[in-house]
């Protein structure tokens, strides 16, 4: 990947958390930390990786994303407006009275959604009939999958982990944003969920673990992944619960947080810094 | 008894207060009382006791079905579990281990469904329980309860503690309008009659009891003297209550934050067909899905308001004749 296309994606990446911050801030409280920490992996699926027509939201052969941390939405429904699915200015109506935006990825209501999620683990086996449907049509297409590491802890996770690599489903990339914490605060403090990569791989799939705020890391890893075609693969990013936002990344319970203007305010010049960085690199290459 | 000092306002106390602290007192005047959760404790006020008594207060994860095994085990062995999660995922994301393992395998275990109904708000569809009483109703023998307000909460949780089988509570986490006196007592399985009237009656359980005294005061300035009953145990259903009520007012309307299919008014309707018909409407969510938004515009949208419970009420008194 040359120098150009990487600071593209790290702008998409940042672009998708500012515009995440805004949302949640205009509401005044929303689940941001754990929004906040796959914006880099979401950059990369959408930005370089994942075949799809956004003016075609269903388009049949498309490569499909499930986001089961499903309260992880509205850093999806950046992505998918900065996509242009949908005008930016929808990103307003977060949460609001009648919007296509819930707190919790609705297939139904807003374009580019591939799955309905909300309630933990479910997401995981939606993506492994998504996965196995593809693999039915002999299609290229591929699934790409979020799960939260407070999530594993759903037998349903592991569940869906058997079922994966019984059936093979080379074409299913889960990502697990290993943040380290959940609601009650540290994964390890509440429900020790060890080493995931090693979980994964016990389990009969391919898994790495890497750097989830390292763009070039997550290009690599994808790509590795999907040259193994006979059974899933895992990619456990390390990340930080709120990144990019320096209060809320040391706020210890960052799970589900209320914001007021001048916290938004702040978050914001420290990402519109951050943009300008990229953007000043950017013109210099 | 019970005292009724609603008069519109909005209680002092958020219920995840009250349940945080009402466990902490059962807690420590009982050695076996134990408190499980599944990754809600700063969601739900018990974050301080969690951290304070590590012994007493379980955080399970976020594992549903694990969790109420794990209840099961600890009342197989005498302990007096209490848990909690969200209503639908206390409900219908464990209902087979509730049904097997608690219910069915006679372990007495009080299972709290936080953020009934439309009080899920933000949220969203997936968090909004509209059929949790109707699948706890389903189980044989269990009680299902649907509180009005902070009193009546700490209340049901304390008298749940030595209660037999399974009990399964509901409410919002946030506040709902003031009802009751703190000095009141209740009586699981009894339900109170809060305002009197002789023109009709009002069932209701949860944030609808609020919802209905204010219905009650609409209807009497337009000359209606309306019945309230506070129907918190809507399993078992207070059957002679219901026949006094039809018998006295001759008409019923059931107000219910859930789905009209399988709750309070399932409950009522069949108490009245088999006792003593009269005419019955019932308000509540009519077999829709949730969806996200303010509790009020909620409200609105599937007509949990004062507004259209008295609009029933007045219909239905209409067609008494
Ligand atoms: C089945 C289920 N149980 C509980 C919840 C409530 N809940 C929402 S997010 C969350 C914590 C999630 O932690 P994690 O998966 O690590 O997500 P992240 O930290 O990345 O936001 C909990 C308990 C839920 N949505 N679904």
């Amino acid at each position: 990947m040359d120098r150009k296309e990487l600071l593209e994606l790290q702008k998409f990446a940042t672009q998708i958390r500012i515009e995440t911050v805004k949302q949640v801030g205009i509401r005044g409280f929303g689940h941001l930390g754990g929004a906040l920490s796959i914006a880099d992996a979401l950059a990369v699926l959408y930005g370089k990786v994942m075949n799809i027509r956004p003016d075609d939201p269903k388009w049949a052969d498309r490569d499909v994303m499930v986001c089961s941390k499903g309260h992880a939405g509205p850093a999806v429904y950046s992505t998918l407006a900065l996509k242009g699915y949908f005008p930016m200015e929808m990103l307003e109506t977060l949460n609001q009275p009648g919007t296509k935006l819930p707190s919790h990825c609705d297939r139904n209501l807003t374009p580019g959604v591939d799955m309905t999620t909300g309630s933990l683990g479910q997401g995981v086996s939606t993506a492994l009939g998504m996965a196995l449907a593809q693999k039915l049509d002999n299609k290229d297409s591929k699934t790409y999958l979020f799960i939260g590491d407070g999530e594993c802890n759903e037998g349903q996770v592991w569940e869906g982990a058997m079922f994966a690599h019984q059936h093979k489903l080379g074409n299913l990339v889960a990502f697990v944003d290993d943040n380290g914490k959940q609601l009650d605060g540290y994964t390890k403090d509440v429900m020790d969920v060890g080493n995931i990569a090693a979980k994964f791989e016990s389990f009969g799939w391919d898994a790495t673990t890497i750097d989830g705020h390292d763009i070039e890391a997550i290009v690599d890893a994808i790509e590795a992944a999907l040259k193994v075609t006979d059974k899933p693969s895992c990619i456990v990013l390390k990340t930080v619960k709120g990144k990019g936002v320096k209060d809320l990344e040391d706020m210890m319970l960052n799970h589900h947080v209320r914001i007021d203007d001048d916290f938004t305010n702040k978050g914001l010049a420290e990402l519109e810094e951050v943009m300008a960085g990229i953007e000043k690199e950017l013109a210099n290459v | 008894m019970f005292k009724v000092i609603y008069n519109g306002e909005i209680e002092a106390k958020a219920h995840k207060d009250v349940f945080g602290n009402t466990l902490a007192e059962l807690a420590a005047e009982d050695k076996d009382v134990v408190y499980l959760d599944a990754d809600l404790m700063n969601s739900s006020g018990t974050y301080k006791f969690w951290k304070e008594n590590p012994t007493r207060a379980i955080n399970c994860g976020i594992s549903e079905a694990n969790m109420m095994g794990v209840a099961a085990g600890l009342s197989a062995m005498g302990k007096k579990p209490f848990a909690h999660t969200f209503g639908p995922f206390a409900s219908r994301r464990c209902f087979d281990q509730v049904f097997l393992s608690i219910a069915y395998a006679k372990n007495n275990v009080r299972i709290y469904g936080s953020d009934a109904g439309v009080t899920a708000a933000f949220n969203g569809g997936t968090h909004m329980p509209f059929e949790d009483m109707a699948l706890m109703r389903a189980i044989p023998h269990a009680t299902v309860i649907d509180v009005a307000d902070g009193v009546e909460l700490a209340a049901v949780l304390k008298q749940s503690k030595d209660r037999e089988g399974l009990t399964y509570i509901r409410s919002t986490r946030k506040n709902n309008y003031q009802i009751y006196d703190p000095s009141s007592e209740f009586e699981i399985g009894k339900g109170n009659i809060i305002r009197d009237g002789k023109d009709a009656t009002i069932i209701a359980c949860g944030i609808m009891v609020g919802e209905s005294m204010k219905a009650a005061d609409m209807l009497a300035e337009k000359g209606l003297d309306v019945r309230v009953v506070d129907m918190f145990t809507v399993k078992p259903v207070d059957a002679e209550l219901v026949k006094k009520c039809a018998e006295e007012t001759g008409a019923i309307v059931t107000a219910e934050n859930h789905n009209i299919v399988g709750g309070l008014g399932d409950a009522v309707s069949a108490v009245l067909l088999e006792e003593c018909p009269v005419p019955l409407k019932k308000v509540g969510v009519n077999d829709e899905f949730g969806q996200v938004g303010p509790q009020d515009y909620l409200q609105e949208v599937y007509g949990l308001t004062a507004e259209n419970v008295a609009k029933t009420v007045e219909e239905i008194i209409a067609s008494k004749g």
